[in-house]
């Protein structure tokens, strides 16, 4: 129940961001454009486009969710080689 | 006492089923959400600079990975799932009430005590360098600064401030904590200190330093206590179900 409690803490804080009225507080922008850019520009300095430039569209959309579902993939499987999942106490007591 | 855990596991569940919904809502909206150095950002003599600052560990990293894959026949997955760990948390925008705006922890601190800091800044730098080519997160020109951020700066500060904690006696939970935190707070540290290099000019060193330092606090200071619980959390995690994993750890079993 503790465990529940936690991640439900957890996924709250997640849902509190987009859950806030817009306008209250700022865009949630990432920390690169309200603190290091806005440093740098101060200094004439701006972000270059990246090389390659998934940030057209939904292109980022859809690369994000690759990377997500590949680096999950990946952490899942080590996962499951690392710890085997347990056996339940009534298959036990069917063997 | 079935009952108790039948309903125990549907609430562990439910809640897993919640926190998916939730993290896929949360990264719903599209605007970029990088928290890294952007990339061109940095002048080209300061890009360079991080770039031959980072080349030494990263190397260091690597010659270790060699050397603890013969000794250890768990080590390939660990590195796998902790590097596979540390590329979604730092693609991971978090929404912070409080700020109004998003960052993301970084995953160093418990990579570090379970992988050890030289092989989390290979990890880190992988993970930056996909983030770089292929998410517009970071830029490959300042890969060189942002590694030595999150990758050195973060393992190694957590990975200290953990076997401090142990040494001084501190229970293994809240140095978990501890590291995590401080390794989340060091990465911020070292990108403001790097901007503050590359940007103060003719203007006071510390005055721009703290400047920037400040401007991350609202954003950084509850992740940091968020990646700190991460890190206690999953510690905990792995001491339950798989103690021996830690005795192979670079903390050699002081967790």
């Amino acid at each position: 129940m503790k465990r529940a409690v936690l991640i439900l803490t957890f996924a709250g804080l997640l849902l509190a961001g987009p859950a806030c009225p817009p306008g209250r507080a700022a865009s949630w922008s990432g920390v690169d454009e309200t603190v290091i850019e806005k440093f740098a520009e101060k200094a004439g300095r701006t972000a270059r486009e990246p090389f390659i430039n998934t940030d057209q569209g939904d292109l980022l959309l859809f690369v994000f969710l690759v990377a997500g579902i590949v680096g999950g993939f990946i952490g899942g499987y080590n996962f499951r080689v690392l710890f085997p999942p347990r056996r339940d106490v009534g298959d036990e007591k069917h063997v | 006492m079935d009952g108790i855990w039948t309903k125990k596991r549907y609430a562990s569940r439910f809640a897993a089923v919640v926190a998916a919904i939730a993290g896929v809502l949360a990264s719903l909206p599209a605007p970029a959400f990088a928290m890294h150095i952007s990339e061109g950002l940095l002048p080209a003599s300061w890009a360079v600079l991080w770039y031959v600052v980072a080349i030494p560990f990263v190397a260091l990293g690597l010659r270790e990975l060699q050397r603890r894959n013969e000794e250890f026949p768990y080590f390939k997955p660990l590195v796998g799932l902790v590097g596979a760990a540390v590329f979604l948390i730092s693609c991971m925008p978090i929404p912070v009430p409080t700020a109004g705006t998003c960052s993301h922890p970084c995953g160093t601190g418990i990579a570090a005590i379970l992988i050890g800091p030289g092989l989390t800044v290979v990890v880190a730098s992988i993970a930056l360098t996909l983030q770089a080519l292929f998410l517009a997160h970071g830029g490959l020109t300042t890969l060189g600064a942002n590694i030595v951020a999150m990758g050195v700066a973060g393992s190694y500060v957590g990975f200290g401030t953990w076997l401090i904690a142990r040494r001084l006696g501190v229970p293994w939970i809240a140095a978990a904590f501890l590291a995590g935190l401080l390794s989340d707070w060091a990465t911020y540290a070292m990108t403001s200190f790097e901007l503050t290099a590359a940007f103060h000019a003719g203007s006071s060193f510390s005055a721009m330093f703290s400047l920037i330092l400040i401007a991350f606090v609202p954003t950084q200071l509850p992740l940091g206590i968020l990646e700190g619980i991460l890190c206690a959390g999953a510690l905990r995690f792995v001491r339950n179900r798989k103690p021996e994993l830690l005795r192979m750890a670079a903390a050699g079993g002081a967790a």
